[in-house]
C-alpha cells in the first residue's frame, strides 16, 4: 500500500489542478457571454447585405456575375478556423476531422488552404494537404473585423483572377448552445442565388448600376461570411472549453473522493497496525 | 415641419445609430445626395466621405470609410464598415497614410494580390485630406 504521504500528495495536486480547472470554467463562461453578444452585435449588418444581394440577383442577367458562378478551373480554397489554444475537449480534431474529408472527397482538384488558428497551422504542418496560402494566428483579442477582412482580401483576389480558384469553402464550428457546436463546412463563393424577391422590389433605383453595386458587394459579403465564422467559431471554442473544464472539475472531484478514501484506509490501517503490535509487545511482557 | 423618418447606420460590429431623422446627406459613388422623408427606392454604393444628418436641427457629421445605402420612403439603412466623428479627423495622420499608401500602390498593379485592400486605403486618406480642406476653406 503506497505511503501516507504519498497520497496526501496525490490529493493535493489533483487539488490545485481542480482549482485550475474550475478558473478556466469561469473564465471561459464570461468569455462566451461575450462572444455571443458579439455574434447578436454582427446579425443586422449580414442579414442586411444578404437582402441586398437577394433584392439584386434578380437584376442582373441570369447566373453572370462571378459572385454566383464561375469558369471550373479546378482549383479550389478552403479556409480552416480553429483555435489558438488547446484544452477545449474535441473543438479542434472534429473540425480537422471534417476538413479531412472534405480533402479527401476532392483531391481530383487543386486545394489550397487559409489556416486560421495555431491549432491548424500546427495540425496541417505535418500533413501533406495541399499548399498553405496563409497561416495566422487568432491572437488574444476578440476576433475583429480587420481580420476578417485581412483573411478575406487574398481569397478574393485570388477567385476574382483568370486560372484562380473556382470554390472558396470555409470549415469552422457552428455554435448552437453552450454545450453543441457542430463542424461545419460552408461554401461562401459561389454564392447560391437566392430566392427572387417579390414585386415591389423591381422599382429599386440603383447607383452605379445593379452590376456594379454587386461587384463592390461581392468582396464584402466574402468578408461578412468570414467575420461570422470567426464569431461563431470564437464561442464554440469558449463553449467547448467551457464544457470540458466543466468535467474535467468534475473528474478532479471523484478523483479526490476516491484518493481520501485510500488515504482514510491507510492511516486506519497503520494504526491497527501500531495497536496489535503494542497489544502484542504486552502480552510478551506477562 | 417635415416629417422625419428611421435611419439606422449599422457596422459589421454593432448598430451605430437607430433613430428619427429629418434629413440625410451622404458621398454616393456618383456625388454626394441628400434624402428626405418619402425618398423613392434607392440602392446605392458609398464612397469614403462625409455623412451628415439633421436631428431636430442639431446636425451630427461622421466620416464613413464607404459602404452602402438602402433608402425606402420610411426608412433608411446605411451599411458602412466604420465611422469616426469629422473632428476627429487627424489631417497629419491622413497625409502619412495616403504617402503610405501611394508608395505601395507604385509597387503593385491593378488585379495583382493586395492592389484593392491598398487602393481602398488610399481612397480613405484622400478622402480625408479632401474633407479638411474644404472645411478649412470656409
Amino acid at each position: 500500500m503506497a505511503a501516507l504521504s504519498d497520497i496526501k500528495r496525490r490529493i493535493k495536486s489533483v487539488k490545485n489542478t481542480q482549482q485550475i480547472t474550475k478558473a478556466m470554467k469561469m473564465v471561459s463562461a464570461a468569455k462566451l457571454r461575450r462572444a455571443q453578444e458579439d455574434i447578436a452585435a454582427a446579425r443586422p449588418y449580414a442579414d442586411k447585405m444578404s437582402e441586398m444581394i437577394a433584392s439584386l440577383a434578380g437584376k442582373v442577367s441570369g447566373d453572370s456575375h462571378p459572385l454566383f458562378s464561375k469558369e471550373a478551373t479546378g482549383k479550389s480554397e478552403i479556409i480552416v478556423i480553429a483555435s489558438d489554444r488547446g484544452l477545449c475537449g474535441g473543438f479542434n480534431s472534429g473540425l480537422f476531422r471534417v476538413a479531412e474529408r472534405f480533402l479527401v472527397e476532392n483531391n481530383d482538384s487543386e486545394i489550397s488552404l487559409d489556416l486560421i488558428g495555431k491549432r491548424s497551422i500546427e495540425y496541417f504542418k505535418r500533413r501533406d494537404a495541399g499548399e498553405v496560402k496563409a497561416a495566422l494566428p487568432i491572437g488574444n483579442k476578440r476576433p475583429d473585423y480587420e481580420l476578417a477582412a485581412s483573411i478575406a482580401s487574398g481569397i478574393i483576389d485570388n477567385y476574382l483572377s483568370d486560372g484562380g480558384t473556382d470554390e472558396v469553402y470555409i470549415v469552422y464550428s457552428e455554435f448552437q448552445s453552450a454545450l453543441v457546436q457542430t463542424p461545419t463546412i460552408k461554401k461562401i463563393l459561389p454564392m447560391e442565388p437566392p430566392e427572387e424577391e417579390e414585386a415591389e422590389q423591381s422599382q429599386l433605383l440603383f447607383e452605379p448600376s445593379p452590376e456594379g453595386v454587386l461587384d463592390s458587394l461581392l468582396p464584402k459579403y466574402v468578408e461578412v461570411e468570414i467575420f461570422r465564422a470567426l464569431l461563431e467559431s470564437a464561442a464554440s471554442e469558449h463553449g467547448a472549453r467551457m464544457t470540458s473544464m466543466d468535467s474535467a472539475s468534475k473528474n478532479a472531484s471523484s478523483m479526490i473522493d476516491s484518493l481520501t478514501l485510500q488515504y482514510n484506509r491507510a492511516r486506519q490501517a497503520s494504526i491497527t497496525k501500531e495497536l496489535m503490535e503494542i497489544i502484542g509487545g504486552a502480552e510478551a511482557i506477562q | 415641419m417635415a416629417e422625419t423618418f428611421l435611419l439606422e447606420i449599422v457596422t459589421p460590429t454593432e448598430l451605430l445609430f437607430s433613430d428619427q431623422v429629418d434629413i440625410f446627406t451622404a458621398p454616393g459613388c456618383e456625388g454626394e445626395f441628400g434624402v428626405l422623408s418619402g425618398h423613392t427606392n434607392y440602392l446605392v454604393v458609398l464612397r469614403p466621405g462625409e455623412l451628415r444628418y439633421t436631428q431636430s436641427g442639431t446636425e451630427t457629421s461622421l466620416f464613413v470609410n464607404g459602404g452602402y445605402s438602402e433608402v425606402t420612403p420610411e426608412k433608411t439603412t446605411i451599411l458602412i464598415e466604420g465611422a469616426i466623428p469629422t473632428s476627429e479627423i487627424n489631417a497629419s495622420q491622413a497625409h502619412e497614410d495616403l504617402k503610405g499608401a501611394e508608395e505601395e500602390l507604385a509597387a503593385l498593379t491593378e488585379g495583382e494580390a493586395g492592389y484593392r485592400e491598398v487602393r481602398d486605403r488610399f481612397d480613405i486618406a484622400q478622402a480625408k485630406i479632401t474633407f479638411t480642406e474644404l472645411r478649412k476653406g470656409h
